[in-house]
């Protein structure tokens, strides 16, 4: 199967969508491409599954490489193993809910859904391309359009937060840019000719006084997209000023772009500066874990609670991914999905609450449930998924994390691992708190005694993601079995230690 | 001989020719309404464009004062391109001018110099196509004939280019003085380094920041922007600046090869400073010619670390950002010039709410920023990447560090405007303006350029083939 055609989907709806003027027509198109596409990731993942049981091991399936510009080893190469598999899947089924959550966009709709279209066509470029140049290129294309997007359909303080959003993910990606340099003129050259490809280049070898100073920075730049702390300022602010969907993609895929680049390049292509770096690694993640823990907490606007339970929620990731064994790591990219699907749904249900009741303050909200009990439940449901219910792809995910964790048996690794398993409770005591104030009790306001439910369109985007969440929730094991190959192939490379 | 003369100069004598037709044109203005020949001047430029991919010969004139080779007809090409765009983009600002035809006559003779310096093979030569293509441009820049700053602009412009020229030619005689010959490639074989000939570099590599207001020489670069009117700006901002860059960067490669070392330090510092101060003073701007006048100062320090490494990949990187850079210049301008002659406001401020009005100006300049700023999918991204990958393969990371932390910066002064057109509100946003059907195809080439050249990896290897490093 031909992968271009991941991209190429979303690049001609965004061009349709321009040549239509009306919502109604405009939205339709949108619809049509991403359900497609959501269509081909399915056709996809049975195509890759088949490879698979025909005995294909090759590392990366659908392989194909373009040149570009070869004078400076720059191709267009693609290429997905299970990792990349599941994060396709992840962005179709969140675009696909985004475009439906955004369904009365009557604000420049045309405009609207162009850019979120070309967001996800960054997205989908970003993770099946193997050559460094070409997923730098997707992952700059998937920062400039959040801006205008929370810049002109936010609220709050949506300029301050766009701006703020752009120009730390520009930080990101000039930091990435820098490390990709270091691997590109360090790793060794064939005839002075040097490369981006990832494959070729995880079996040249790139000294590792190099990757000790570049490491830091393809692993703080795409950390910045992946809410690494001190870095996750942006989140908060870009999220809660976001329009829905556009949460909905920022907390569902995009900071998934920081969390895959960690792996796919910086741990990856330089592991063994990684297993030096890994307790700084381990300290800052759990550390975004407990503070975002504890800052949610504070939080009385439920997109604020969203993104910073989002910044705690990432940790894990990071932390997996630290950890640098191979539980860990499948836990880390599967706490990735899961989140993705879990955030995706919880920015829906809070978008469609504030769309009805123009608050998203918990002291103006209560007894919600009465009212609009779809919406409601899946605040609920959302919610326990956060916290780690065993049945959610939450519990699933953040398990396999801890376990991993746990394997490290030094006293530093085995205190992160705990204080981070404890920072469960707090998420608990959160969730519990925002769904309690604004789901269950008194209703505090009259009018919101006359707000409608959920509308089909909403209806159909919260069933698209709870099916993605209970499917891995209740049956985690094809997740697992989609991701571990991949895991297991980039740890011949991350298991490499020092001194080899 | 004459046929090969012919041949050899065909560029420089297609635009003679053309430079001859707007003086007849000027002569007999009281039978020919010169407005009416704004479309004819057009198409003779669009000819002139596409005859410079005929007849491609290679060679070398009177005794290799004046050389041709492919990449020098490439680099015209894209001049040429320039022309057209600027001379398609000036129309709403020309047809009310009573001084059309000399519009075109000073606009030509300033390409016929910059021709001349590129091909040339010689330090006279070359001193001649310069002093050809800057002394006209003094009177373009004055040529808002009722607005006192377009004057200033012109002096200023006169008497910095005036000191610069000055600071070379004393540069030329000194090499002169101490090589014995103006010859590119005998200088190159006689050149010792010795403490005269390095002066006599450093006086040389002056003039050449002048020219491209590479800072601490960039003071005249604002005020001349900001004076003259919006095409002669875009033009001194791209096609002025692209020629003197194709010579700057032939004659350290080739002339002074061997001083490498030297002029890596130069560049070095110069191109800290020029990035630095033009992004510092880009964010302060409120003039919106002012603004661009600082970017384009900026841009320039990247191209500077682009060729710092005196390989092939940074003559082929700063060719290619240059063909970039003039589309996504010259279409920043183009919607400049366009809202600038049918509203007259200039301001930043001013495109508050533009995007209400205008929408599709909006996205235009919107696009044109982004390339600027380097976003993909504009082409901007990937000459911008070049530069950097170019600068960084010398090993100095600290510069291509502090140029990447530099796009952060110059993202924010970008960004500054695109929020002014799609966020901002405003009780009294410009009006709807109708663009005329020349500027409008001079805004479309720009933007598919934009879009396409990035795209396009043969024109990226087109040009690598044809380059050469030290």
């Amino acid at each position: 199967m031909n992968l271009h055609i991941l991209v190429l989907i979303p690049v001609l709806t965004a061009l349709t969508t321009l040549f239509f003027k009306e919502l109604k027509q405009v939205r339709m198109i949108a619809f049509l491409g991403s359900a497609l596409q959501l269509l081909l990731s399915f056709a996809l993942l049975a195509v890759f599954y088949a490879e698979r049981a025909a005995g294909n091991v090759a590392p990366m399936l659908f392989y194909s490489s373009i040149p570009w510009f070869p004078s400076l080893g720059i191709a267009y190469t693609t290429g997905i193993d299970g990792i990349a598999m599941a994060m396709i899947l992840l962005s179709a089924f969140v675009v696909l809910a985004g475009v439906l959550v955004s369904w009365k966009m009557e604000k420049l709709s045309r405009e609207f859904f162009f850019l979120l279209m070309l967001l996800s066509a960054g997205a989908y470029g970003f993770f099946i391309s193997l050559d460094l140049f070409v997923m730098f290129f997707f992952l700059e294309i998937a920062v400039i359009p959040k801006f205008l997007l929370i810049g002109v359909w936010g609220s709050g303080r949506k300029e301050y937060s766009a701006m703020k959003l752009a120009l730390m993910l520009m930080g990101g990606s000039a930091l990435v840019f820098l490390g990709l340099m270091g691997i590109y003129f360090n790793s060794a050259d064939i005839h002075g000719l040097h490369t981006f490809n990832i494959i070729e280049l995880s079996v040249r070898h790139i000294p590792y006084s190099a990757q000790m100073l570049f490491f830091p920075f393809a692993f703080i730049g795409f950390g910045i997209f992946g809410a690494l702390f001190p870095f996750h300022t942006w989140v908060p602010d870009g999220h809660s000023s976001a329009p829905t969907a556009a949460s909905m993609f920022l907390a569902g895929i995009s900071m998934k772009l920081g969390g895959y680049g960690c792996l796919r390049v910086a741990t990856y292509l330089m592991p063994e500066a990684a297993h030096t770096y890994s307790p700084i690694i381990i300290l800052l993640a759990a550390i975004a874990i407990i503070y975002g823990a504890f800052a949610t907490m504070m939080q009385t606007d439920l997109k604020y609670i969203n993104a910073y339970s989002s910044v705690s929620h990432c940790g894990f990731v990071l932390l997996g991914i630290g950890m640098m064994n191979e539980t860990a790591i499948t836990g880390a990219v599967m706490q990735m999905i899961s989140h993705g699907l879990m955030t995706a749904l919880f920015f829906a249900a809070i978008g469609m609450i504030y769309e009805r009741t123009h608050t998203r303050m918990l002291s103006q909200l209560g007894g919600l449930l009465k009212v609009m009990p779809f919406i409601s439940s899946i605040f609920v449901i959302a919610g326990l998924c956060s916290l780690g219910l065993p049945g959610f792809s939450g519990f699933v995910a953040e398990m396999t994390v801890f376990m991993g964790s746990w394997q490290h048996v030094e006293t530093g690794f085995r205190i992160a691992t705990i204080l981070s398993c404890a920072s469960i409770v707090v998420t608990a005591v959160y969730i519990l708190r925002a769904a309690g104030k604004s789901i269950m009790g008194p209703i505090v306001n009259e009018h919101h005694l006359h707000l409608n439910d959920a509308t089909w369109n909403e209806k159909l985007a919260a069933i698209v993601l709870l099916f993605g969440i209970v499917t891995i929730g209740i049956a985690p094991f094809w997740l697992s079995n989609l991701i571990g190959p991949g895991v297991h192939g980039l740890m011949a490379n991350i298991g490499r230690t020092i001194l080899s | 001989m004459l046929n090969e003369f012919v041949i050899l100069m065909k560029q420089e004598l297609l635009l003679c020719i053309i430079l001859f037709i707007t003086l007849i044109l000027k002569i007999s203005e009281n039978e020919n309404n010169p407005k009416n020949w704004i479309g004819i001047i057009n198409g003779l430029l669009l000819i002139n464009f596409l005859a410079g991919f005929f007849l491609s010969t290679t060679g070398e004139l009177f005794n290799g004062m004046f050389k041709v080779s492919e990449l020098i007809i490439f680099e015209k090409n894209i001049l040429n391109l320039g022309l057209l765009i600027v001379s398609l983009m000036a129309q709403p600002y020309l047809k009310n001018h009573k001084h059309l035809p000399e519009f075109y006559m000073l606009l030509l003779s300033t390409l016929i110099g910059m021709f001349f310096m590129i091909s040339s093979g010689n330090l006279l030569m070359f001193y001649v196509g310069l002093e050809l293509s800057t002394i006209p441009m003094a009177a373009l820049a004055n040529f808002n004939l009722n607005k006192a700053n377009s004057s200033e602009a012109g002096m200023k412009m006169i008497l910095s280019s005036a000191f610069s020229s000055a600071l070379l030619l004393m540069g030329v005689s000194f090499i002169y003085g101490t090589t014995g010959t103006f010859n590119f490639t005998q200088i190159t074989a006689s050149l010792d380094n010795n403490a005269l000939q390095v002066f006599a570099f450093v006086l040389l590599f002056t003039g050449f920041a002048f020219k491209l207001s590479v800072v601490p020489f960039h003071f005249w670069t604002a005020d001349v922007y900001e004076g003259a009117p919006v095409p002669v700006a875009a033009y001194l901002s791209v096609v002025s600046k692209a020629a003197v860059a194709f010579v700057f960067v032939t004659v350290l490669y080739k002339v002074f090869g061997t001083m490498a070392n030297l002029w890596y330090v130069l560049l070095f510092l110069t191109s800290v400073l020029t990035i630095g101060i033009g992004n510092i003073f880009a964010v302060r701007q409120e003039n919106i010619k002012r603004f661009l006048a600082f970017s384009s100062i900026a841009q320039v320090g990247f191209i500077l670390v682009g060729i710092s490494s005196g390989t092939k990949a940074g003559e082929a990187s700063m060719i290619y950002f240059l063909l970039i850079y003039l589309f996504s210049n010259l279409g920043a301008f183009a919607v400049v010039n366009v809202v600038s002659t049918m509203s007259g406001k200039e301001n930043i401020s001013d495109y508050k709410g533009f995007y209400k009005t205008n929408p599709a100006l909006s996205w235009f300049l919107t696009i044109a920023l982004f390339s600027l700023a380097g976003v993909p999918p504009t082409a901007g991204f990937f000459g911008k990447l070049f530069l950097l990958t170019s600068g960084a393969s010398t090993g100095n990371y600290l510069l291509v560090g502090f140029a990447a932390i530099n796009m952060i910066i110059s993202m924010y002064y970008y960004l500054r405007i695109v929020k002014a057109i799609f966020m901002d509100e405003n009780a009294m946003p410009i009006a709807s303006i109708k663009t005329e059907i020349l500027p409008r195809i001079a805004i479309i080439i720009c933007i598919v350029g934009i879009l396409a050249t990035g795209f396009m990896g043969s024109v990226y290897n087109y040009i690598y083939l044809l380059s050469s490093g030290i």
